[in-house]
Parts: structure tokens; C-alpha cells; sequence
């Protein structure tokens, strides 16, 4: 009987099930990131202004919205983070011309706006960490994630450079198979795997700039609407003691 | 409200004088306190008043969304962007709207298979379904429509994919898919034109389709789980036995319903509103690119059966027109499922075992479809879209046959109906 009254119920979920099934395949493993660690953020922020947006606009999003929401005093916004404006209103642009984006490298870097919600931010962690030396390739290295990217490897610094095994002995032959740190970057694996999910959370963030306060909302709308159903379902089965 | 009388059963005061000149009272009774519905209603049935809930949450949100959307492929993304960060409360009007439209067909399906169970479809319910099924095809076109707009790169290409269907159809095809497109190629000019359809044309027509359905429902009547009339059976008042008042005791029904609704629907507008890429899909976070195709285009998921029916048929003669007459012939059918049930019962609790097993191959075949047209095609996948489309066909293609010599149970003079 119960399982009869619940049926509307279970078809619903059925009709979306295969869907959600469907949902987490293909994936990269877990960027492990947090959107909530504002640390995390504001370190995210200084990385994507300082490594990004040289050649990376983010045009949607408005430099003053980041201070506001990542607790960044203006002073310091303007001092530290602010290359390509002086107007904290305005929105993230690169410092170089679409146009010579495209001389040099063959291909505009795209806008960093939406990349976490395009692409999602696991992808973005595995692109980041995925460079290795290619010398056919104009800027010298190419990326398993995204085989002939146009995007030097502009963290090389910090990473250094890693040489990519495959299993067919010569680069791009075969299966791949593991990356191996050839040239050492000035910082340590696991403090360059930090500093690329710090600069993922900021993307993520500003994906959506309005996620943690729409989950925050979401806890209060959900407990209201249980005390609402609550009511009306006492307030049905009362008028329904008449029906007989 | 004065509705004091004044001896000769007449209203007095403002309400008096307002229904002098315009039927409220009438109206609220016929529709609301005095039509009766069958008292056994389940579950159900929440989801036709769910379905008006939906269609009234996606006009309101639309037309604020319209205050801030700029219909022009230059435009459009950017607006879009602005709405979600820059426009106050734009965010949750937004994930409303988007999550509104999946929304829709889940409750609109639901309440269409529960008129395949119970048999409501059925004499004197014909031109009520008819309505239902028209209400439908508006529905898909206002959200085809609607989903251009955002000028994502799914949208794009989705409405490339969708639009040369039309294009398959022989002789006219391509002036067709030219007209539509009012261009050669989905432009500014299809954006502009499907946005005046979309806020406009469709809606106007789907309210229209609406009111119809309902008043098409009160003339004759609900059906119910036990698919009997319980206007046959009427007190010496002439009510009928097995009839209870719409309101108050469906509207609490309903608004319990309607709580139940709103936790799952709110759960997903805050705390997953891309429900993993599909009530949003990631490629649409980037802009409408008509050089660069998506890895992989698929429809949003209410339309995946019928684009699986489509990939599964091959091309015969030199033509992909076969698919499309199939994917718009598994819409087509529904229209005659009164005709082709030739069931002595109505209700699935009094049919046989071959009409259940054939409603439960039905609904099988439908999420199996779904599923098929989410994915890339595969040979497997592919074998898979082929045996649910013959299922699905079946199912109504032999109905005439079996549903008239499916053994059937007496169907009792009242309603089953248990007291809470």
C-alpha cells in the first residue's frame, strides 16, 4: 500500500535517474577544491591576476564584486590585483589585444569567466598539471588533457617542466603513461598541486560568484517549505475525516 | 464580502452588484466549490494542478527575465551573464526559469501517464486529451524556442540540429528549414524571431490551450483510478455519490502536493540548478560559436526519446526523412489513443495482464530512449534505440488488438475509496 502511494513519487525519480546516472561520467579526478576557504580564494585570486590575466580576460566579472565577496580591502585590490584598470567597477580584462592574442598563438585565449562551469574545475586541475616538454610544438610543450593546446606553459616557473612517458617509448606514441619531473620549478609538487587548486577555486568562484550564498538561502527555503508541508499535510488529513 | 440577501436569493452590496454584472459567484462554484470530483483521487492526480503551478512560476519569471534580456546574438550571453550577477535576485529568477522548464515536462509526463493508466483519455474524455496533446506540442516548441536564447554553444547547435530535421522533409525541406531560420543559418535574425515566439506567440496560445483542457475537464468531469463515471450515480440533489467538492478538499490535497513539489524543485534551484549538466549544460556556458561544434550535441533530456527514435533509423533511398517521420509519428500516435484503446474497461486495476505488461514495455521503452539519446551513439546503444522504438510503436500499433481480447475484471458500480 505504501509502495502504491509512493509511486508518483518513484516515477518521478525514475524519469530523471538515467540522467543523473549519466551525469558523472567522463570526469577527471577531484580538484579537491573549496569554495568556502576564503584563504584559498584570495591566494586563488592573486594567482589568476599575477599567472592569468596577462593574456585571460574574465570579463563578466567586476574587480570591486571579488574584493566585496573575498573580504580584499579596496586599498589593496588596487595596489595588488588591479593590472589592466584603475576603475574597481569595472569588469576583469586581459593586458594584451584579442588581435595579437591570435598572432602570437595562433588562438584568442578564451575568457576565464565561465571555464569552471564550461568545462568544470577537475578538467581545469588535470589541464593545469598536464603540461610536459613537446619541441614539435610552437611553445615547446604540450598537454594531455587538451593534446595541441595553443597555451604555453605559463606556470613552468613554479611546476618546472615534466616529461610525459608513453608506452610507445617516443613522445605522443602510445598509451600514456605517466608524467616524470625533469627540471624542477621553485616549488615542490605538492605545494604546486595548492597553488593550481587555489587558483581553480577562484575560477570556480567566479563561475558563479553567487554559489555559497545560493546553498545558504537553500538551507533556510528547505526548512521553511518542511514546516509549510508539515501544516498542510495535518491541514489535508483534517479536512478529510469527513470523506467517508 | 457582503452576501447578505436580500429575501429574493439575490447577493446584496458590492459582491451583489458585481455578479449583476459579471458571473463571479457562478464562475467560483461551477469551477471551484461546487464541481466534484471523484472522491478517490491518489496521488497521481497532483500532477495536473503541478503542471498549472509550473506554467504560471515560467510566465512570471519570464517576464522578469525579459526586463533584462537583450534579444540579439551580439548581446544575448552577455545579458544573460549580467542577469545572473549584476541583476538583483536575477540569479534565483534565472535557475526558477531554467529549472522551471525541466520541471514541466517531468510533471506533464506524469500526467500524462497517469491518463494511460487510468484510461482518461477514453469517451466522453476525447477532445480533454486532444487539448492535453496540443498543449504538449506547445510546450515542446516553447521550450526549443526558449532554449536558443541563453546563445550558449549548445543552444546553437542544438537549434542547428533540431532545425535541419525540417530540412529532410523532401521537395520543401530547405526553404522550410530557410523559413524557419529566416536566414542560412541560425543568426540574429532566428534569435530575434524565436524570441517573439517564445515570450509571445506560444505562450499566449499555451494559456488559450489551457482553459480549454480545463473547461473541456468540467464539462465532462474527471476520470479516476478506478476509471468508472461517477456522474452515473447522482443523490436526489443531483450530486454525484462518489463526488466530493473541488474545493476545500482537493485544494488542500493539492496544497499538500504542492509542498512536496516545491522541496524537490527548491532543492534543485539551490543546491544543484545544472543538476550535473542537465537542467544546464556545461557547453552552454560558452558562448554560441558557429565554428566550433560541442563534442557532443544531444538535446536537453525531455527531448532524448524522440531524438533516439531519430538516430535509430537509417537512411533509406538516399534520405534521413525516415527518422523524422518516425520521431514526430511517436508524437503523433498519442493523439489517437482514444481511438485505438478498444478495452471494455477504462482503469489499468480492471485490464489484464497484457495491458499492463504492454503500459509497463511502454513506460520502460520511454526511459530507456531517454537514456539512449543522452549518449554518444554506439553499436550497442544503437541496437538498444532500435528494440524500444519498435516497443514503443507497438505499444500502440497493436493496442486495437489487444486491448480487445486482453481478459478484463468486473468494474464495480462505486469508487474504491478507503476513509483516512
Amino acid at each position: 500500500m505504501l509502495i502504491k502511494k509512493l509511486a508518483p513519487a518513484l516515477a518521478a525519480a525514475l524519469l530523471v535517474l538515467p540522467a543523473i546516472a549519466l551525469a558523472g561520467e567522463g570526469s577527471f579526478p577531484s580538484a579537491g577544491n573549496d569554495v568556502r576557504n576564503l584563504a584559498s580564494l584570495q591566494r586563488g585570486a592573486r594567482n589568476f591576476m599575477n599567472y592569468c590575466s596577462g593574456c585571460h580576460s574574465a570579463k563578466f566579472v567586476r574587480y570591486n564584486r571579488v574584493a566585496a565577496d573575498l573580504n580584499i580591502p579596496e586599498a589593496e585590490l588596487k595596489k595588488n590585483l588591479m593590472f589592466t584598470s584603475d576603475k574597481p567597477f569595472e569588469t576583469i580584462r586581459s593586458a594584451i589585444a584579442t588581435e595579437d592574442a591570435r598572432k602570437w598563438f595562433g588562438n584568442a585565449p578564451p575568457d576565464l569567466s565561465l571555464m569552471s562551469r564550461a568545462r568544470g574545475t577537475d578538467y581545469i586541475y588535470a589541464y593545469l598539471r598536464s603540461f610536459y616538454r613537446d619541441p614539435t610544438r610552437p611553445a615547446g610543450v604540450n598537454n594531455t588533457v587538451l593534446p595541441g593546446t595553443a597555451m604555453p606553459h605559463v606556470l613552468a616557473d613554479l611546476q618546472g617542466v615534466q616529461t610525459a612517458v608513453f608506452s610507445g617509448g617516443e613522445a605522443g606514441k602510445g598509451e600514456f603513461e605517466k608524467f616524470e619531473l625533469t627540471d624542477r620549478g621553485t616549488l615542490e609538487p605538492e605545494k604546486y598541486d595548492d597553488f593550481v587548486r587555489d587558483t581553480v577555486n577562484f575560477l570556480q568562484y567566479i563561475g558563479e560568484p553567487i554559489e555559497t550564498k545560493r546553498k545558504d538561502l537553500g538551507v533556510w527555503v528547505t526548512l521553511f517549505l518542511l514546516l509549510f508541508t508539515a501544516f498542510a499535510y495535518l491541514l489535508n488529513k483534517e479536512y478529510w475525516k469527513d470523506v467517508h | 464580502m457582503g452576501t447578505e440577501s436580500d429575501g429574493t436569493g439575490q447577493a446584496t452590496g458590492l459582491w451583489g452588484w458585481i455578479n449583476a454584472r459579471f458571473p463571479v459567484d457562478k464562475m467560483l462554484k461551477e469551477h471551484i466549490t461546487e464541481y466534484y470530483a471523484p472522491k478517490n483521487f491518489n496521488y497521481w492526480y497532483l500532477f495536473g494542478s503541478l503542471s498549472l503551478v509550473v506554467l504560471v512560476l515560467q510566465l512570471v519569471t519570464g517576464i522578469f527575465l525579459t526586463m533584462n534580456y537583450k534579444p540579439s546574438a551580439a548581446e544575448a550571453f552577455a545579458s544573460v551573464e549580467y542577469i545572473m550577477r549584476d541583476v538583483e535576485w536575477g540569479w534565483l529568477i534565472r535557475y526558477l526559469h531554467s529549472t522551471g522548464a525541466s520541471a514541466f515536462f517531468i510533471v506533464v509526463y506524469l500526467h500524462m501517464f497517469r491518463a494511460l493508466m487510468y484510461g482518461s483519455y477514453r469517451a466522453p474524455r476525447e477532445l480533454l486529451w486532444i487539448f492535453g496533446m496540443l498543449i504538449y506540442l506547445a510546450l515542446m516548441a516553447e521550450a526549443f524556442m526558449g532554449y536558443l536564447l541563453p546563445w550558449g554553444n549548445m543552444s546553437y547547435w542544438g537549434a542547428q540540429v533540431i532545425v535541419s530535421l525540417f530540412g529532410t522533409i523532401p521537395v520543401i525541406g530547405d526553404s522550410l528549414a530557410e523559413w524557419i531560420k529566416g536566414d542560412y543559418y541560425i543568426s540574429d535574425i532566428t534569435l530575434n524571431r524565436f524570441f517573439a515566439l517564445h515570450v509571445i506567440a506560444i505562450p499566449l496560445i499555451l494559456v488559450f490551450l489551457v482553459v480549454a483542457h480545463i473547461l473541456a475537464l468540467h464539462e465532462v468531469g474527471s476520470n479516476n483510478p478506478d476509471g468508472i463515471e461517477i456522474k452515473k450515480l447522482k443523490d436526489e440533489r443531483g450530486i454525484p455519490l462518489d463526488g466530493i467538492p473541488f474545493h476545500p478538499y482537493m485544494t488542500v490535497k493539492d496544497i499538500f502536493g504542492l509542498g512536496m513539489f516545491l522541496l524537490v524543485f527548491c532543492g534543485i534551484v539551490f543546491f544543484a540548478p545544472t543538476l550535473g549538466g542537465l537542467f544546464l549544460e556545461g557547453p552552454n556556458f560558452e558562448q554560441a560559436n558557429a565554428m566550433q561544434t560541442p563534442p557532443h550535441i544531444a538535446p536537453i533530456w525531455y527531448f532524448t526519446p524522440f531524438y533516439a527514435m531519430l538516430r535509430a533509423v537509417p537512411s533509406f533511398f538516399a534520405t534521413q526523412v525516415w527518422g523524422v517521420i518516425v520521431m514526430f509519428g511517436a508524437i503523433a500516435l498519442l493523439f489517437f489513443l482514444p481511438w485505438l484503446d478498444r478495452s471494455p474497461v477504462k482503469s489499468i486495476r480492471y485490464k489484464g495482464p497484457i495491458s499492463k505488461v504492454a503500459l509497463a514495455l511502454f513506460a520502460l521503452s520511454f526511459v530507456v530512449l531517454a537514456y539512449c539519446g543522452m549518449k554518444p551513439t554506439s553499436p550497442a546503444l544503437l541496437l538498444l534505440s532500435r528494440v524500444f522504438t519498435a516497443v514503443y510503436f507497438a505499444f500502440f500499433v497493436l493496442m486495437p488488438w489487444y486491448s480487445r481480447i486482453d481478459r478484463v475484471k468486473p468494474v464495480p458500480e462505486r469508487v474504491t475509496y478507503h476513509a483516512h
